[in-house]
């Protein structure tokens, strides 16, 4: 399993003046499930195209299991960290789901066996298993970002970042994504992933790092970051917290991020009339 | 209005329709919301009221699309962009990528429709203001935030002054900022007395600002009506269209057999909002 830490990252676009990262300092436990959440153009991608080397720091360094990721190449990084682009036509280019999921396993050297289960299972996954033969462009865009999921899942990477995996889904993708990060959790692999979506966030993750002008603003559980000592602090990157948290905090019921913890919080209200 | 009477479409070389007897009307001030899982068929039924199917994307159709009371079915695409205006999901691929101001690039389609420089000024100065971005006019349009380009590719297509207005999920893959930037615009646009229509998945924001709405699956209208009544309708959820947020914690609470009365108290006191709802738009 891998460990990452940013310290004190900074990151200066060549044809701009602006930091994109401003001196991020971000520790990563293995297993960890992070989500990044803040306006576009807060540094989100910046930061985590870091961490498979897509990007070098300007300033500071990232260290990946205690070693400096500048001394690593792209092909040693990508053997840990995988990452889904936020916009799946950037990544694929097979001419079969089959072989666009195949590709990563097989440059990892993985045997012929190892790919088929890899390929299968991650195909499973995503629900796409019927559609080995399909050609990736006659599937519809939500369905191609799924196959982007599948083709970095079947690397087996300790690391999974993915760049909003939830865009453009409806329900049932959406369900799908949530199932592959718990599943993808419960083997005690670290998930990082970029979203706009506070609900996805607060029933998906067990740590928010919020992002504003390149530094980080806040960072802890969602119960934390969606309280309303924090909503100061959201507001000012235009980020409201999930209904629930608005709604447990009007009743005075403490932090409530997700339905299920509010629904928790307004059990024992049952037993006093006085609230009925 | 803007009228769809009973309209398939099967894209050439398709083996079957896309959509299948889609009828709808959108009169004047009207938003309506096209809901309804990946692939039912609510971005082909943008693509044809917009007049870009079959006209540039290839395809056989039958039915009508009615513009303003006419059959519009023999004209070219280039006589239907001041009448209706077509915006897509991604702010990025809809820019012209030649404008080096926000102000040229809303410019840019008066211009290519050969007017008078007097009038090219007052399109793309209206246009502007109508989306609340004169201030935005001297900047690099590549430049901006994802929620600003959006409002400019709508300015861009307001500058031809269309009656209607036809967006495929413009709000996708925008922050909540940015969302909440376009969903305003198109409140106003519409009390301007322009006809609306909005694919969305985001069932909050088709509860916010539409004012009908029709739930498709696999290419068929399965559900039409007031986005209260429709998207609270448990059959709305079993089609794949999500409930709005205040819509399914209500249900979970009665589900989970505790008394709705407190959280309805907050939810009807419309006490949701944290405060500090500024505009982005600066």
């Amino acid at each position: 399993m891998t460990d990452l830490r940013t310290e004190r990252l900074v990151h200066v676009y060549p044809d701009g003046p602006v930091r994109a990262l401003d001196g991020v300092d971000l520790h990563i436990r293995p297993g960890e499930r992070v989500a990044l959440v803040g306006q576009n153009g807060s540094g989100k991608t910046t930061l985590v195209r870091h961490f498979n080397g897509l990007l070098r720091p300007t300033e500071g360094r990232i260290l990946v299991d205690g070693v400096d990721a500048a001394t690593m190449r792209v092909a040693q990084l990508s053997r840990r960290i995988g990452l889904v682009f936020q916009d799946p036509d950037r990544q694929i280019f097979s001419g079969t789901v089959r072989g666009e999921v195949e590709f990563g396993p097989r440059n990892l050297g993985m045997t012929a066996a190892e790919r088929e289960v890899s390929v299968e299972r991650a195909l499973a996954a995503v629900g796409l298993e019927s559609e080995a033969g399909t050609n990736p462009y006659d599937l519809g865009g939500a369905r191609r970002k799924l196959l982007a999921l599948a083709s970095v899942l079947a690397m087996r990477t300790p690391v999974l970042i993915l760049d909003e995996p939830t865009t453009g889904q409806d329900a049932r993708g959406v369900a799908t994504v949530r199932r592959v990060i718990d599943a993808v959790g419960a083997e005690g692999r670290t998930v990082v992933a970029i979203s706009h979506d506070m609900e996805f966030v607060a029933e998906t993750f067990e740590r928010v790092a919020v992002l504003r002008a390149g530094r980080v603003v806040l960072d802890g559980p969602p119960g934390e970051v969606f309280a309303e000592g924090a909503w100061p602090a959201l507001a000012s990157t235009y980020l409201e917290p999930p209904l629930a948290a608005v709604v447990g905090a009007r009743l005075g019921l403490g932090p409530t991020p997700t339905d299920a913890t509010l629904i928790e919080a307004l059990r024992p209200w049952r037993y006093t009339p006085a609230a009925g | 209005m803007l009228t769809l009477e009973s309209v398939t479409y099967r894209y050439a070389g398709a083996s079957r329709p896309a959509i299948r007897e889609v009828s709808l009307r959108l009169a004047a001030t009207d938003v309506v919301g096209l809901c309804g899982p990946s692939e039912s068929g609510k971005t082909t039924v943008c693509l044809v009221a917009s007049g870009l199917a079959p006209r540039t994307i290839r395809g056989a159709l039958e039915g009508r699309l009615l513009i303003d009371g006419e059959d519009v079915a023999g004209r070219p695409m280039h006589q239907l962009v001041s009448r209706v205006g077509i915006c897509f999901q991604n702010p990025t691929t809809q820019l012209s990528g030649v404008s080096a101001t926000v102000y040229e690039e809303v410019a840019f389609g008066p211009m290519n429709l050969g007017l008078a420089r007097g009038e090219i000024v007052a399109r793309a100065e209206e246009a502007l203001e109508a989306l609340r971005i004169s201030d935005l006019a001297r900047r690099d349009p590549s430049r901006l935030s994802g929620g600003q380009m959006q409002l400019v590719a709508i300015a861009g297509l307001l500058a031809m002054r269309p009656a209607h207005l036809i967006l495929d999920e413009p709000t996708a893959e925008l922050d909540p900022a940015g969302a909440r930037l376009v969903a305003d615009a198109i409140g106003r646009l519409a009390g301007e007395g322009r006809s609306i229509l909005i694919a969305e998945q985001r069932t909050d924001l088709v509860a916010r600002i539409c004012h009908r709405v029709l739930v498709l699956r696999e290419g068929r209208v399965e559900r039409e009506g007031r986005p209260a009544e429709v998207l609270s309708d448990p059959r709305s959820r079993d089609l794949g269209v999500p409930e709005p947020s205040a819509v399914r914690l209500r249900r979970r609470v009665v589900e989970a057999g505790l008394d709705a009365g407190p959280v309805d108290r907050v939810l009807d006191r419309g006490a949701t909002a944290i405060g500090s709802r500024r505009s982005a738009g600066a």
